[in-house]
């Protein structure tokens, strides 16, 4: 434990990189790139837990993350499986254009 | 065995109504009258088992099981055929069956009909469990289901305007009298706990006292129930307009069976109204009255079916005079002779309805004896029968229902009762000598056209007309006749009856003949010798011959008092009430929900960042909660 990063470090990283995520998801407007925006709101996530679990000593935490990635890859498969149908249907990748829920 | 009579005119009316469409005619007349014989025959051979048992035993009773059992309450689907029964079902079945024959001659022309005669014996199983049952609920049962037939078999034409509102009249009317049995049986369940002839008449010495309000309301509840089946004042506005109605349906419906019905009801619930003294005083009041009244209104009339409807109402008075100064036996002997000759009266008026293609008003007919041999000797033997003439049936039950007014120390009812002898002798044979005898007044074509009725028409009418000569003998002598001592146990020993003198008897009887008689002779002068006469008199007091013609404005009495009032109140709530306040309401919930629903709907945009948006915006509201609440 030489040369420590001090875990506020990790966690300020783990925020500006999950702002950055969140940012992403509400200006862009291609569905791809919003895709990817929720990607890195999640490994900001995961980017704490593990800091967390190095801090505290704890196993827990390093499964949480397996688990999230697990399910990350699950999401990914179906989402860009919605992605590519609304491709076909609609010729366009912008969210704008999708907006059949409108009350 | 008694419960198959009225099952088997149910189960002919259920073949008949059913697939009477698909059968030939012969085979819908063969079966519903075939019905009607099998009732008769049935009722003949109760009534003959009935005379072998010993005087005091004579009941017949089978149940069909129980209808209703609700604690110690029960009610049973049970019949009893004791004397009163007998002769209903014998005369029901008897006439019923006669009007069925003359039916089928009646009827041919009509393309319904299967319909009557599937009403037809609807009617007489309905009639005969109204006679034969056991308890007042099942009693009330058929009461209900002979209604549903008259409002039926009065619309039976339901394409003319008249005959549909006739209809709807009558039930109308009928409702009201029927919501006084109703609150009358409810209030019977409570005093007895037991709807069953045999426990409440027993009981009813013990649970009401002599005379007691109790006593007089329940009876009152019931008679007010009979002054609409049997069409008395101030109930008997329906009777007149169910002349809609085909013939066969008058005579059998509205003359000789279902409007007895009242008569019945008082008769069988005589132990209840002996105990109170003011109710047979109003049933002997509103049954003179309504005799008086009924006569005075069938002297100016002339339409004949309506004159004669008139008189039914007339006769009915009789009865209910005879049952209100308790002379019981005597009401039910008048109820008896008044089915054969009114059903004869009735079925003769149709023979010439028949005959002359439609034609009801006298003032077109006149002379048609001579077209109309047994027709108008047929009618003839109705009218004497009617007007009381001895030995024809009407005198004998007339003489009886006078002479106990007279006993009971009714005078005035007496009185009454004379005075309308005088006016049935008066429209009676006005009916007869216009009809039948003077001057033909008939049109060349209609006169071309008449003819004699079928076999199947001509011969209830001579049944009937030999029925209306003799059948008043089953009651001779006066008081004491083999029909008084078949009945004599049924009915409780009334406190008004006085004995009274052969003598005094004899002069009563005089008397009420003369009067008749007297009513023919000035019918004779006015009608048949100088037919001028009547419109000189009518001429000379025009507000009394409008009064009567006009049947004192009763009708549009009530239409002002009654029918008008509640079609407005009617009318009112459904625009009013209806139409702004309930509708209101709804329609305002669901105005506002609408309303709430398009403010709200903005927020769906379909947009997913927008979702996004206001999941962030809720996260940092929280987290800034949770930061700054401590």
């Amino acid at each position: 434990m030489t040369a420590t990063v001090p875990l506020s470090a990790y966690l300020i990283l783990s925020a500006a990189l999950f702002v950055i995520g969140v940012a992403g998801v509400l200006i862009r407007r291609n569905v791809l790139v919003i895709f990817m925006a929720i990607e890195l709101m999640l490994n900001a996530v995961n980017l704490t837990f593990v800091a967390f679990a190095r801090f505290l000593r704890s196993m827990d935490g390093q499964i949480i993350v397996l688990f999230v990635m697990a399910v990350a890859a699950a999401e990914v498969a179906v989402g860009l499986a919605i992605i590519i149908a609304l491709y076909r249907n609609k010729e366009s990748a912008n969210v704008d254009e999708i907006n059949l829920l409108k009350g | 065995m008694i419960w198959l009579i009225p099952v088997i005119p149910l189960a002919g009316s259920l073949v008949v109504g059913l697939i009477g469409r698909r059968m030939p005619r012969m085979l819908v007349a063969v079966i519903a009258c075939g019905a009607a014989t099998c009732s008769l025959m049935l009722s003949a051979m109760s009534f003959a088992r009935l005379l072998l048992l010993p005087v005091e035993g004579r009941q017949l009773r089978a149940s069909l099981g129980s209808w209703i059992a609700s604690g110690d309450f029960s009610v049973s689907f049970g019949f009893l055929f004791d004397p009163l029964s007998a002769i209903m079902a014998l005369v029901v079945c008897g006439v019923g069956l006669l009007i069925h024959i003359y039916s089928i001659g009646y009827m041919t022309e009509d393309r319904d009909y299967p319909r009557f005669f599937a009403l037809l014996n609807l009617f007489l199983a309905e009639m005969l469990i109204l006679v034969l049952a056991d308890n007042y609920l099942l009693l009330f049962v058929g009461w209900e289901g002979v209604g549903l037939c008259s409002y039926l078999l009065i619309g039976f034409w339901f394409e003319r305007p008249a005959a549909a509102s006739a209809g709807t009249k009558a039930f109308l009317v009928n409702r009201i009298g029927d919501g006084a049995i109703v609150v009358g049986l409810i209030w019977m369940i409570l005093l007895f706990g037991s709807l069953d002839f045999r426990s409440v008449l027993m009981d009813a010495p013990t649970v009401l006292a002599y005379g007691s309000v109790t006593a007089s309301i329940l009876t009152l509840l019931l008679f007010i129930g009979a002054t609409g089946k049997s069409a008395q004042l101030p109930l008997y506005v329906w009777l007149p307009d169910a002349m809609e109605g085909p013939t066969p349906v008058s005579a059998l419906i509205h003359a000789a069976t279902m409007v007895t019905a009242g008569v019945y009801l008082i008769a069988r619930s005589a132990p209840l109204f002996q105990l109170a003294p003011l109710s047979l005083d109003i049933v002997a009041w509103i049954g003179g009255l309504t005799a008086l009244y009924a006569a005075s209104i069938a002297l100016v009339q002339t339409d004949i079916k309506r004159i004669i409807a008139y008189s039914t109402i007339s006769q009915l008075g009789y009865m209910f005079l005879g049952l209100g100064v308790g002379a019981y036996a005597a009401g039910v002997f008048h109820l008896m002779t008044h089915a054969f000759f009114k059903a004869l009266l009735f079925l003769s008026a149709g023979s010439v309805i028949h005959a002359l293609a439609g034609e009801q008003d006298m003032r077109r007919m006149g002379g048609l004896r001579k077209y109309l041999r047994v027709t108008a000797w047929s009618f003839l033997v109705g009218a004497l029968a009617n007007a009381g003439i001895v030995p024809f049936a009407g005198f004998w039950s007339k003489d009886e229902i006078l002479a106990a007014a007279y006993a009971s120390g009714h005078w005035p009812l007496w009185a009454i009762g004379c005075l309308t002898a005088l006016g049935t002798g008066l429209y009676m044979f006005r009916l007869y000598f216009l009809t039948f005898e003077g001057r033909s007044r008939l049109d060349a074509h209609t006169l071309g056209h008449i003819h004699e009725a079928p076999w199947s028409m001509r011969l209830p009418l001579v049944l009937l007309a030999l029925g209306s000569a003799t059948v008043g003998f089953v009651g001779v002598p006066p008081g004491s006749g083999r029909l008084q001592q078949f009945l004599g146990q049924v009915f409780p020993v009334s406190a008004h009856e006085v004995a009274i003198e052969p003598s005094v008897e004899a002069v009563l009887a005089v008397t009420a003949l003369a009067m008749a008689i007297g009513g023919i002779v000035v019918a004779y002068r006015y009608y048949l010798v100088d037919p001028h006469r009547p419109e000189t008199l009518a001429a000379r007091y025009p507000t009394l011959y409008r009064t009567l013609f006009h049947k004192y404005w009763i009708d549009e009495l009530y239409d002002a008092a009654v029918v008008r009032p509640t079609v407005n109140a009617a009318r009112t709530l459904s625009e009013v009430f209806d139409a702004r306040m309930v509708d209101g309401t709804v329609n305002g919930v669901a105005a506002l929900v609408n309303r709430i629903g398009s403010l709200l709907r903005r927020l769906q945009t379909g947009q997913v960042p927008a979702y996004v948006l206001s999941i962030v915006v809720g996260a940092v509201v929280l987290l800034g909660y949770l930061a700054f609440s401590g």
